[in-house]
């Protein structure tokens, strides 16, 4: 993992320092809220429904035993005991006071963490591959290039005050998952067919008011040409992206209205000005980088505990059937914790699981975590015969629940429990939703099925690339939820389609359990997912289960 | 036909602690919206507004949320207003937990 050197450790001292000014003046009135707005999204502190909310940026989702004890302290000391974990690999802290955050951000600091542009119209925090580093699908660890981003956008003077937010996503793997056809650029690491390792560069991807699938951009940039092209891309956008209009203000909206030709013939014309001032610095940056990502030692160790006990504890078997995942070192598995318990809020935990965790880590997965943009947590490195003291650890926190990839497995934005911004509450309808499928005890039997909730149009939640996503309005004053289908958060990516109107708040458990029933009635059998029957049968059947009313009339 | 004017509350965070305060009849800042002023009258609920944001040392984003004349005072009309009042619906916390405090405290 990558720890601080002097340089870091000053730069981050010196701007918490700031901000601790800032946040004096504004109290002492030296400063105006319109003053103080800015400068306070900047280190991450939104002002929401009920308090201040902190965001504290997870770099590329990898969090140390350390880091991770550090986030149950802040929860602890400063907040009410929990923290929220989000859909771009950062966590939430909710009731924070004013006057306190600059001593969080002082204590983060001690841990090497920040909350540094997780706000404002900047480079948002990097996200990666969850499995960085462990997948068995990997070419290469996408976390040093996402902490080299890191470093050349912190504070980038250039990219500070742009027309609008950009974010970024870096995968190593051939599996996506990082959603990177959903951000404003994303990097894909690939091999050429000459085996050398480069970068394939999208752009214009992204969710929100008007959902767009990322464009290649470039099919293969040489390593060293990365930040040059990045920078160039970035500069291109903030020059000609439209300042007009917030919502036409994302490249993706450059990249459709101009095409990703034109953008591409302007940002290679950039580039050949930006890459005079790269004088090659920051491949030895990379380098430097890189050996802070070496590879723990991996033990051979046999795996009969962890046979024997899949053969006597069916518990502990459906959690490994669910949660794991294959790693790339013999008698090695990720673990992914669910933080989807049926009821409880997705994402959320507490200190004391937060605590848990990190002493799990730190004795069975070579004190690494990782947080998922699916609200998880992960432990990369875990050996098969420690998975039984793993689980007992686990369920003794409540943190045994074996659901990933399935229909209670929800990503859910905070929505109107929290959030200023929603238009409808999130939350509660993914608890509600999650406890009828287990009611039901048809989860197993349903399968692999992607729900996503966003509380309002800007799809935190990415609803748009749920296998059934659903999207909360206000609707002349009641809250109203819209249902999409079909959609896609992998390489495959697809942006849902809408169903039909929407329902009130008290009828959307009962729309999900129809319209999952009928998927039920309608597949080939237990191995064609609802995703596979949606593609197979198109919208319409779907949409009969949802509306049965509306059927009877045309009837 | 003039449209009846609906009546309002002065509403903001407040600086420090961040939570949900409405301004009362005598210029302070409630955390009860039922000890708020309320307001039936628009030239009135400007200038109570205006008065508001010339508070800036203990209150962020003032503005005008519609509210009823209810029982024991002012209430929220719509469902964003009620979450403001009450706090988030997983977890008792926010102005639900203070407010049953208060109760407590005061038997």
């Amino acid at each position: 993992m990558y720890q601080y050197n002097g340089f870091d450790d000053a730069f981050l001292a010196e701007r918490n320092r700031q901000f601790r000014k800032q946040v004096e003046r504004r109290v002492s009135g030296a400063l105006t809220e319109d003053e103080f707005k800015p400068l306070r999204l900047m280190n991450g502190l939104y002002l929401q429904l009920h308090a201040y909310m902190l965001r504290v940026a997870i770099p590329y989702g990898t969090l140390s035993s350390a880091q991770m004890d550090r986030l149950a302290l802040l929860a602890d000391k400063w907040d009410k005991g929990y923290g929220h974990f989000t859909t771009r690999q950062n966590i939430q802290y909710n009731w924070p006071k004013l006057s306190d955050v600059p001593d969080m951000l002082d204590a983060l600091a001690e841990v090497n963490l920040h909350a540094i542009q997780t706000s404002g119209n900047t480079i948002r925090n990097v996200t990666a591959d969850h499995f960085a580093g462990a997948a068995a699908d990997e070419l290469e660890d996408p976390r040093p290039v996402a902490e080299l981003i890191r470093q050349w956008s912190t504070d980038h003077p250039e990219f500070q005050f742009m027309g609008r937010k950009f974010k970024i996503a870096v995968s190593g793997a051939i599996a996506d998952r990082t959603v990177l056809k959903a951000h404003d650029l994303a990097v894909r690491i690939v091999r050429s067919e000459t085996d050398e390792i480069g970068y394939q560069i999208l752009i214009g991807g992204g969710l929100g008011r008007t959902p767009m699938i990322g464009k290649v951009i470039n099919e293969f940039l040489p390593k060293a040409d990365l930040l040059p092209y990045i920078e160039s891309i970035v500069s291109v956008w903030n020059q000609i992206g439209r300042r007009d209009n917030k919502y036409k203000a994302r490249i993706k909206i450059t990249v459709h209205e101009l095409g990703i030709d034109e953008i591409r013939a302007q940002v290679e014309k950039r580039l050949v000005q930006v890459r005079e001032r790269f004088s090659g610095y920051d491949q030895t940056v990379l380098a430097e980088i890189q050996e802070h990502f070496a590879s723990p030692t991996f033990r051979q160790d046999g795996t009969s505990s962890y046979d024997a006990a899949c053969a006597v504890n069916p518990l502990f078997r459906s959690w490994a059937d669910a949660n794991l995942s294959e790693h790339r070192a013999p008698g090695y598995v990720i673990a992914t914790v669910s933080l989807k318990k049926h009821g409880d809020t997705p994402g959320d935990a507490t200190s004391k699981q937060m605590r848990v965790l990190a002493d799990i880590a730190r004795r069975y997965s070579h004190d690494e975590l990782r947080i998922s943009h699916e609200q998880n947590v992960i432990l990369p490195h875990v050996h098969k015969s420690d998975l039984p003291a793993v689980y007992d650890a686990l369920r003794n926190a409540g943190l045994h629940t074996a659901n990933v990839g399935m229909i209670s497995d929800i990503i859910a934005c905070p929505g109107m429990d929290y959030c200023a911004l929603a238009t409808a509450r999130s939350i509660p309808v993914a608890q509600q939703i999650a406890q009828r499928f287990d009611e039901l005890k048809l989860e197993n039997d349903i399968g692999h099925l992607q729900v996503k909730i966003s509380g309002c149009i800007n799809a935190c939640g990415h609803h748009h690339v749920g296998h059934i996503g659903i999207l909360g309005l206000d609707r002349a004053g009641v809250e109203n939820y819209q249902i999409t289908l079909g959609g896609d958060a992998t390489w495959d990516a697809q942006i849902g389609e809408r169903a039909g109107p929407g329902f009130a708040y008290d009828e959307i458990v009962s729309a999900i359990e129809r319209l999952v029933g009928g998927y039920l009635s309608v597949r080939l059998g237990p191995e064609e997912t609802f995703l596979e029957a949606y593609r197979r049968l198109g919208l319409a059947p779907f949409k009969a289960f949802l509306y049965p009313e509306a059927q009877a009339n045309a009837a | 036909m003039v449209r009846a004017y609906k009546s309002k509350v002065v509403t903001a965070n407040a600086l420090i602690e961040g939570d949900v305060v409405y301004l009362t009849v005598d210029d302070k800042w409630t955390r009860d919206l039922a000890q708020a002023e309320l307001l039936t009258d628009e030239a009135h609920s400007q200038l109570r507004l205006l008065e508001a944001e010339r508070q800036p040392g203990q209150i962020v984003g003032p503005y005008l949320a519609d509210a009823t004349n209810g029982q024991t005072g002012p209430e929220p009309t719509h469902f964003r207003e009620k979450f403001r009042r009450n706090g988030p619906s997983n977890y008792f916390h926010g102005k639900q937990a203070d407010s049953s405090l208060q109760r407590s405290n005061r038997r």
